[in-house]
């Protein structure tokens, strides 16, 4: 309204620019030298939007373009909602143009396979406590890539439902999410399979990345920090894949829970403190592997519950308040070769009974010998500290820790075991900290 | 110089000085004699404000000592025991206590070659025998003109030559008008250099005279026979 | 006092076992660093040295020197000096001289080691401030225990028996009072628990550094609400502070009123 003068002035430029003119498309198509492009390209066009266009709004550009069009979004402030982008395209920004939802609702839903969302500057999505608004929606689409984008001040971030075979490639997701009922998840994958993430950086909104029914999906080289509740968070979403991941300092860590066949690999968890914070938190998980993962640093590196038949092995747990927590109902899992260093308890167990194999870790508590010098020590290892029982059962006894008292009581027990499991024991340990093979 | 005013002084059930009076006057030497246990030490120490007394007050010079510390030094003090600090040597010794008392102008080098004292003056004073410590112990207690001199059995552990010296130097300091008060088991050495015998038994003060005094009281012709007689009669 | 301090201090910095005493703590730095290679495990051994030896050695020390002393003491008592200064001179003259062999011993290792280029600089500070509390608070126990004793071995039994007392026996009765009321409300129980006795008070203050901050979170609020701020910090130090002023005024007030 307010820009008419410049506008107009300008169109002419503008119009050049976006709309080839109709010959030189016909001299294109026939020129040889032209071939080379692909027939796909050639019947694409590509439509520009700016504030001083003839196309100001991006929502009246989708509108305009064909299928497998691109519209160039320029730099400026677009102030939109409820972009529908109900066919195949191309929603480009150059130099991050920015989209400011107003706080009025959802700002861009893609409902038609092929899409690719690219370079934006998302923020202002509002929020409510009826619907789930998200900067970028996707519902039961294919082949889509959403990318580059930068979304602030937003509720949730890139929701997936029901979509499959996308990718969600370098995004940058910055909230400022205060309490965990009023606020939305980074990227939500709903019923969504074979999803690639990669590479994005999330922090400060409720879960980093959130996986409800969600198979074969890879999630690789995102860092997730400083985020309210998880910085991922999986629920009954099996045969998925990550790795080289950083979950940092989030209120409670990772959360895998209610699946199976899940690869977690070479990932990175630390500074997850507080009262119930954890690197990583497994629930009813089976037939999983973690390996080659470090926890560094948090109030517990694995708390494990009901999972069975799950392989640990190459990880670091370093200086952590708990290294595992066994919650109960755990059986024939395998921890192998992982190292275990000045953690407060490598290893709470809260039964008698134990069915899981500890088999050649280091652990930096070991006073064993190797007189064979074969670098295993020569005398069993018991990871299973009474004290760590008795703070089970009376959590103020942790102030007491590391008192002469308690390394008296934890002395006795490790020389006649009463209270801990006694086949619970590393019999081979190794006598120095496991160099991993991180390829 | 010196006044007590009826002291008491009980250590546990023991009451050790059960109200003695005593005032020591101008110049002079007072031998405090008595047997084991009769208070002749704990005397001393109140006056040096070491045992502070039940009841009684102690005036030095006309000025109750009670709560005070700054009079001794106008008191010379030589203890019963010597044990010193042995990490350090006999010239670091007298180097401190000249420091303490802030009398760096306090010679001891006459007192020195009196004990012969030279050879040992580097070394430390954990190596010393008994009788050199003594005479360490003496040339600390002589080093400064105090007008007050005490000495707790100050002939223990002394060869003769040494004792002699110390009697010339108690002697000197006789001159120079200082009160001295000894306390010894050696009754010739008293005899021979006390004015004045204070005589204490069950913490109380029995006699207070010159020696003829004494022996007068107690009819015997000589000093030792003198004291046995009072001891006698007392336990009869 | 400055006097008194100043030839006690003297008197220990040349006795043979303030060299034992520094050669120990020089051997178990270079030992803990050079051949272990881990500053964290170095700093945790180091924790476990300070909060059960530096008091104990403390104790034994302050005992010692009391009774050792004693003639000289006696000595002085004549001089004209006034009875708080010789003890409380003596007392800091044995303390800061245990303090300083303390910190000379483990700090040359550290600092060969390159502890100003490391973070692990302020752990290591508060290990050492930590150490140097101890040692002024333990000195002053066992002194107060001496003059409270004119018998050499029984002074030396009450001495040690503090030390065990504080040490050892203190976190037992602790715990088994926490495992008997663990159906109440225990976390102020256990701040004031802590309070009250210096070696616990010391190891709590380590930890915060090292590992207890990921674990005070599970234990409740209260805890994380008092460690996690400077507030409690201060209040630890403050309770430090009263853990030398109190015994070391006892042994002004004993020294005024003693015989000797």
């Amino acid at each position: 309204m307010e820009s008419k003068t410049p506008n107009s002035l300008l169109s002419d430029h503008g119009k050049s620019v976006i709309e080839p003119h109709p010959v030189k498309r016909i001299l294109t198509i026939v020129s040889f030298l032209m071939i080379s492009f692909s027939g796909y390209s050639l019947m694409a066009e590509t439509l520009q939007v700016c504030t001083t266009c003839k196309i100001k709004t991006i929502k009246e550009g989708v509108k305009n373009a064909r299928p497998y069009d691109t519209v160039l979004v320029d730099k400026g402030t677009y102030r939109e909602y409820n972009i529908r982008i109900d066919k195949p395209l191309v929603l480009k920004g150059v130099n991050y143009p920015v989209i400011d939802g107003e706080l009025k609702g959802e700002i861009i839903t893609i409902t038609s396979d092929d899409v690719t969302i690219d370079g934006l500057f998302i923020i202002n999505v509002g929020s409510s406590y009826t619907v789930d608004y998200a900067a970028v929606r996707v519902i039961k689409s294919e082949n889509f890539l959403i990318q580059n984008l930068v979304l602030e001040k937003l509720f949730f971030g890139i929701y997936l439902e029901k979509a499959k075979n996308g990718r969600i490639y370098h995004n940058n997701i910055i909230g400022d999410a205060e309490e965990e009922y009023n606020s939305g998840n980074g990227i939500q994958l709903w019923y969504s399979h074979n999803i690639e993430i990669d590479q994005n950086i999330i922090t400060h909104v409720r879960d980093g990345i959130y996986l409800e029914f969600s198979d074969n999906c890879t999630i690789t080289n995102n860092r997730s920090s400083e985020n309210l509740r998880y910085g991922l968070h999986f629920m009954f979403s099996n045969n998925d894949l990550y790795s080289q991941n950083t979950f940092r300092n989030n209120g409670a860590g990772v959360a895998v829970m209610f699946s199976k066949g899940i690869k977690m690999h070479h990932n990175t968890f630390k500074h997850n403190w507080g009262t119930a914070a954890y690197g990583m938190l497994l629930k009813e998980i089976n037939d999983s592997e973690i390996i080659g993962n470090t926890f560094q640093q948090n109030t517990v590196g694995i708390n494990i519950e009901g999972s069975n038949r799950v392989t640990y092995s190459n990880n670091d747990f370093i200086g952590n308040g708990w290294a595992i927590k066994f919650r109960g109902a755990c059986y024939t899992n395998l921890f192998k070769e992982n190292n275990f260093l000045y953690n407060s308890f490598d290893l709470s167990y809260n039964s008698k009974l134990n069915d899981n194999k500890f088999e050649g870790n280091y652990w930096s508590e070991y006073t064993g010998y190797d007189l064979d010098k074969d670098g295993v020590g020569d005398i069993p290892f018991r990871p299973v500290k009474l004290f760590s029982y008795v703070v089970n059962r009376t959590p103020e006894a942790i102030i007491l820790l590391r008192s002469l008292f308690i390394d008296i009581i934890d002395f006795s027990e490790k020389v006649s075991p009463v209270f801990t499991p006694d086949n619970l024991v590393d019999n081979i340990p190794k006598m120095k900290r496991i160099q991993h093979d991180r390829n | 110089m010196i006044e007590i005013k009826d002291i008491h002084k009980q250590f546990g059930k023991n009451r050790v000085l059960k109200g003695v009076n005593l005032e020591i006057k101008g110049n002079g030497i007072i031998a405090v004699l008595g047997p084991n246990g009769s208070g002749k030490t704990t005397i001393i120490k109140c006056i040096l404000g070491m045992v502070l007394p039940n009841k009684g007050d102690i005036l030095l010079e006309g000025k109750n000592i009670s709560k005070d510390w700054k009079y001794r030094d106008r008191i010379d003090y030589l203890p019963q025991i010597a044990n010193f600090p042995n990490n350090l040597s006999v010239q670091e010794l007298i180097r401190m206590i000249k420091d303490l008392r802030r009398q760096p102008q306090a010679d001891e080098h006459y007192l020195i070659d009196l004990f012969r004292l030279e050879p040992f003056l580097n070394k430390k004073l954990g190596n010393l025998s008994g009788g050199t410590k003594q005479k360490v112990n003496l040339l600390l207690t002589f080093m400064f003109d105090s007008p007050i001199i005490i000495l707790d059995e100050p002939t223990s552990g002394l060869d003769p030559i040494s004792l002699i010296r110390l009697k010339e130097l108690i002697a000197s300091e006789k001159k120079k008008g200082k009160s001295i008060i000894i306390t010894s088991h050696i009754m010739s050495f008293v005899e021979e250099v006390a004015d004045e015998i204070v005589f204490l038994l069950e913490g109380k003060i029995y006699f207070k005279g010159s020696i003829s005094e004494l022996k007068k009281k107690t009819d015997q012709p000589d000093f030792e026979h003198a004291i046995a007689s009072i001891l006698t009669h007392s336990y009869a | 006092m400055l006097k008194i301090l100043k030839y006690s201090f003297y008197d220990l910095m040349r006795s043979r076992w303030s060299y034992v005493y520094f050669l120990f703590y020089l051997l178990l730095g270079i030992v803990l660093l050079f051949l272990n290679n881990n500053l964290s495990k170095a700093v945790i051994t180091l924790m476990n040295v300070i909060i059960i030896l530096v008091p104990l050695i403390g104790t034994i020390f302050g005992v010692m020197y009391y009774y050792n002393s004693k003639e000289f003491t006696e000595l002085l008592l004549a001089q004209p000096i006034n009875r708080s200064s010789i003890f409380l001179g003596q007392y800091l003259g044995v303390a800061l001289s245990l303090a300083v062999s303390l910190i000379i011993g483990l700090g040359i290792p550290f600092v060969f080691y390159g502890i100003f280029r490391s973070d692990a600089i302020w752990d290591f500070s508060l290990l050492l401030i930590t150490g140097s509390f101890l040692t002024l608070i333990f000195t002053a126990l066992a002194f107060s225990i001496a003059l409270c004793n004119e018998n050499k071995i029984k002074g030396f039994g009450y001495a040690i028996l503090t030390w065990l007392f504080m040490a050892v026996i203190y976190d037992g009765i602790f715990l088994l009072s926490l495992i008997m009321f663990e159906d109440y409300p225990l976390d102020t129980f256990s701040l004031i628990a802590t309070m009250f006795n210096p070696i616990d008070l010391s190891r709590v203050l380590i930890l915060l550094k090292l590992d207890i901050s990921a674990l005070l979170g599970y234990t409740g609020a209260l805890f994380q609400k008092f460690f996690g701020t400077g507030f409690g910090v201060l209040i630890s130090f403050l309770m430090l502070v009263l853990w030398v002023v109190i015994p070391a005024w006892f042994i002004r007030h004993k020294a005024l009123r003693k015989d000797f």
